[in-house]
């Protein structure tokens, strides 16, 4: 496939999460406005950050405690993209500081969206599906700014279920080998412990140590699935 | 309003400097075979914590059996070869069904 038809597909097949990005990118906007921030505040933090998590860690945390401490947790909930990004880097090309441009285009759907399934990455892909969704998200937060809808109603309309939904339909999609489905275990069975004694963002990057299950001898991803 | 701006400023910030980190310090560098094997089961168990946070929520206190059953409607779906997105809506009506009732 071409570039253009890789960035399309990456487009079509986020189209789920951007309109889902949407509706979290309205109450984001919402509770930007009852807490007092203004327009242009919520506006630049949604457009040059792009990450709802960490957006509503700030958001939250930042009426409650310290500056520095609502800040540290926000960029906590990211540390993933630490672990994402060198995953991703095999798979770019140019120099170092064209290679940290490109993944700025890392979100969690995107990511998955990218994924080929042995490591590898689509970028083209991965920028179609971020492109939607960045959109959506600057669009959902100036309409929650300007209609301040009850949050409430989103909740009614079960928008909460997209993300989950759509991330189920990956993991199935992705775990074809008993090595993916026993890291894949491992990462939920961490997240779900961990989430009883820590913050969502610490459990989501604790459970990314499930993937260290390819350290284990055994055969090579494509191998298995050919078994 | 300034610490609502510096707090915006420095989370943007630190969020560039981790997604751009990874690649700007390996460069053209390629990742052992057994650091690839690692890489390449991130995504499926990204995937399944992200589930799991994403239903169980803070201190499992999110936790929400009509969501559970829209996202069970969603997995059904998909199983049965409906499309990705309207697997997708298929679980959140289930799940707005629910709540309606």
């Amino acid at each position: 496939m071409s570039t253009r038809s890789d960035f399309a597909a990456g487009a079509r097949t986020a189209t789920g999460p951007a309109a889902a990005t949407f509706v979290l990118g309205v109450s984001f906007g919402a509770a930007a406005a009852s807490a007092g921030w203004g327009y242009a505040a919520p506006l630049a933090f949604s457009a040059l950050a792009f990450s709802g998590s960490a957006q509503f860690s700030l958001l939250t945390t930042l009426q409650t405690g310290s500056a520095l401490a609502a800040v540290a947790s926000a960029v906590l909930i990211n540390a993933r993209y630490l672990v994402m990004g060198v995953a991703l880097n095999d798979s770019l090309r140019g120099s170092r500081s064209w290679r940290a441009v490109q993944a700025q285009a890392l979100i969690d759907a995107s990511f998955m969206v990218a994924h080929r399934g042995d490591g590898r990455f689509d970028v083209a892909r991965l920028m179609g599906a971020t492109a939607p969704q960045w959109v959506c998200w600057l669009l959902g937060t100036l309409t929650g700014l300007l209609l301040q809808p009850d949050p409430a109603l989103l909740d009614r309309l079960g928008a909460d279920v997209v993300f989950p939904a759509f991330f189920l339909l990956l993991v199935l999609d992705e775990v074809r080998t008993v090595r993916a489905a026993t890291a894949a275990l491992c990462g939920a069975v961490i997240a779900a412990g961990l989430l009883l004694v820590t913050e969502p963002g610490y459990a989501l990057l604790a459970g990314t140590a499930g993937a260290l299950v390819g350290v284990l001898p055994g055969r090579s991803e494509p191998e298995e699935a050919a078994a | 309003m300034t610490r609502v701006w510096l707090s915006v400023l420095a989370v943007t910030l630190a969020n560039w400097l981790l997604k751009a980190s990874g690649p700007a310090v390996l460069g053209d560098r390629t990742l052992p075979p057994v650091a690839r094997s690692v890489v390449g089961l991130v995504a499926p168990v990204l995937l399944s914590a992200l589930i799991v946070v994403e239903l169980a929520g803070p201190d499992w206190q999110g936790l929400d059996v009509r969501e559970i059953v829209g996202v069970g409607v969603a997995g059904a779906a998909w199983a049965l070869r409906a499309p990705l997105l309207v697997a997708v809506l298929l679980g959140a009506l289930a799940t707005a069904g629910l709540r309606a009732v």
